[in-house]
């Protein structure tokens, strides 16, 4: 297994966001992670990597437990991911080329002509071809998600990371991110770990969903049984339909 | 009432142990990982070469102000030939250093933890932990290698700015033979007076450095969290200069003389 998350449980003060998260993802696998918004899906996703340590439970990244790593260790194994982050969270102060090919340069270790021909390569198969000395406030949210995904994969990870990859974007953008996800994915092979609550992202870019709700993995099914499902919790959510009873009460 | 009593304790202790980690991860990276020479030479220009207008006004107006008023109580007493070396003595020990550190805490101090704690509410500390870069490597120890090289030059640029400034007031505007005050000075001066001034740059350095890196990436969520970090920040760092000054004063005068 890529993936394997045991027992997982997180809590901020008295509210337990992660309440015995236990599932595991294949070397290979497109899983999405959904969820109602606030519902710890950002959270499990930053587990996964290391960014926040668990209350409790045990995360396997290749076989390597992560939970009792310290943030030295945790560097070299977070060499094996890439991560989009919801805002992009480029480098405000460095350029396009600069915040894509960072490792390369803060490493030192890669002929600067070098750097540059891949920073360039993996910004064409993003579209944004000849943007390398762009400042992050110069481009528009779809780009900046472009450069995002751009720095994400250009270390050629075995794992890939998207935290609300599409949120924010108008449809045809959102469509531009969820083809190129599935791109990256096959030209790279790797691992891809997306939480969403955008369901048309999520029927195109997954092989299998897992819905969070209530601390926990409430589903773990393929798109088609997700999308099909009777289970009322399920359906309300993949079909955008509110909780009568509490809508009522709000009105 | 007792229990808001007993979480502000707590918090403070626990800032406090934070604080503490943050020092020894910053002297762990300094002695184990390569400084990036590019960064800490930016963070010099940063720190040191833009905080020159403000270090040279507060030294040359602080010189001035303190030339004056010595020399108007020195007069009734006949002392006016030792006004130079008070001035001397008081900048160089005392108020060159706290002053610099106060005008730098609010310029650079306010700044770092305005940037860092951005960087964190955009998960831009994030970003760079996931691409294997450790956020006190990156951003924490060439601010810090920095202030520790910038404040006790900019200190002593304070310094001899006062001390001219008030040597132009004696000279031009005081009924004083301005080379006797000036031998006067050199006279009463100590080097050990001008050795504690740096010794406590080099210090205030460190606390402006230490403080405003831990607010910034301890920053709470939203533009609000930013604001608070920055101004804690400052109030934090001209509080600590304050005290440990007293402090430094009273061991270093033993220690020294």
């Amino acid at each position: 297994m890529m993936i394997e998350v045991r027992n997982l449980q997180k809590s901020f003060g008295p509210l337990r966001v992660l309440d015995g998260v236990t599932f595991s993802i294949a070397k290979g696998q497109a899983v999405a992670i959904i969820g109602a918004s606030g519902g710890g899906k950002s959270i499990l996703l930053k587990h996964l990597i290391g960014l926040i340590t668990p209350d409790a439970g045990q995360i396997n990244v290749e076989g390597q437990d992560i939970t009792g790593m310290e943030e030295r260790q945790l560097l070299q194994v977070r060499r094996k991911f890439g991560m989009l982050f919801q805002g992009a969270a480029l480098f405000d102060s460095l350029n396009v080329e600069d915040n894509v090919g960072f490792m390369f340069r803060r490493e030192g270790k890669t002929d600067p002509a070098e750097i540059s021909r891949r920073v360039a390569d993996v910004l064409d198969i993003v579209g944004l071809a000849g943007t390398q000395k762009k400042m992050p406030a110069e481009l528009s949210g779809g780009m900046r998600k472009r450069v995002g995904l751009a720095r994400a994969v250009v270390y050629r990870p075995q794992i890939l990371l998207y935290d609300e990859p599409t949120t924010g974007l108008d449809p045809i953008a959102a469509d531009s991110i969820d083809q190129l996800i599935n791109f990256v994915v096959e030209k790279f092979h790797v691992t891809s770990i997306a939480v969403t609550h955008d369901m048309r992202s999520v029927r195109r870019i997954s092989h299998r969903i897992l819905m969070l709700h209530q601390g926990r993995i409430y589903a773990d099914q393929t798109p088609e049984e997700m999308f099909q499902s009777t289970d009322p919790v399920i359906h309300r959510f993949v079909n955008g339909i509110s909780d009568p009873v509490g809508t009522r009460a709000l009105l | 009432m007792t229990t808001l009593a007993k979480q502000l304790v707590r918090e403070w202790f626990g800032g406090l142990g934070r604080g503490t980690l943050l020092c020894r991860d910053i002297l762990a990276s300094i002695f184990t990982t390569k400084p990036v020479w590019r960064d800490f030479v930016y963070q010099i220009y940063f720190i040191g070469v833009k905080s020159q207008s403000v270090v040279v006004i507060t030294g040359a107006f602080t010189g001035m102000v303190l030339c004056a008023q010595t020399y108007i109580q020195f007069h009734r007493v006949k002392m006016d030939s030792a006004t130079l070396a008070v001035v001397s003595i008081s900048m160089g020990s005392e108020l060159g250093p706290v002053l610099t550190g106060l005008m730098v805490a609010g310029r650079v101090g306010a700044a770092i933890a305005a940037e860092i704690g951005t960087m964190r509410v955009t998960e831009q500390i994030d970003a760079l932990r996931t691409l294997a870069a450790h956020p006190v490597d990156y951003l924490i120890v060439p601010r810090f290698l920095a202030m520790l090289l910038a404040m006790p030059l900019l200190a002593a640029e304070s310094i001899a700015i006062g001390i001219g400034a008030a040597y132009l007031v004696v000279a031009f505007l005081f009924d004083v033979n301005p080379a006797n005050a000036w031998h006067q000075m050199l006279r009463h001066t100590d080097d050990i007076d001008m050795l504690t001034g740096m010794i406590k740059t080099f210090i205030f350095g460190a606390i402006i450095a230490v403080v405003s890196c831990y607010k910034g990436l301890s920053c709470p969520q939203g533009a609000e969290g930013v604001g608070h970090a920055t101004t804690e920040a400052v109030v934090y760092s001209s509080i600590a200069i304050l005290i440990t000054n007293f402090f430094l004063t009273m061991l270093l005068n033993t220690l020294l003389r």
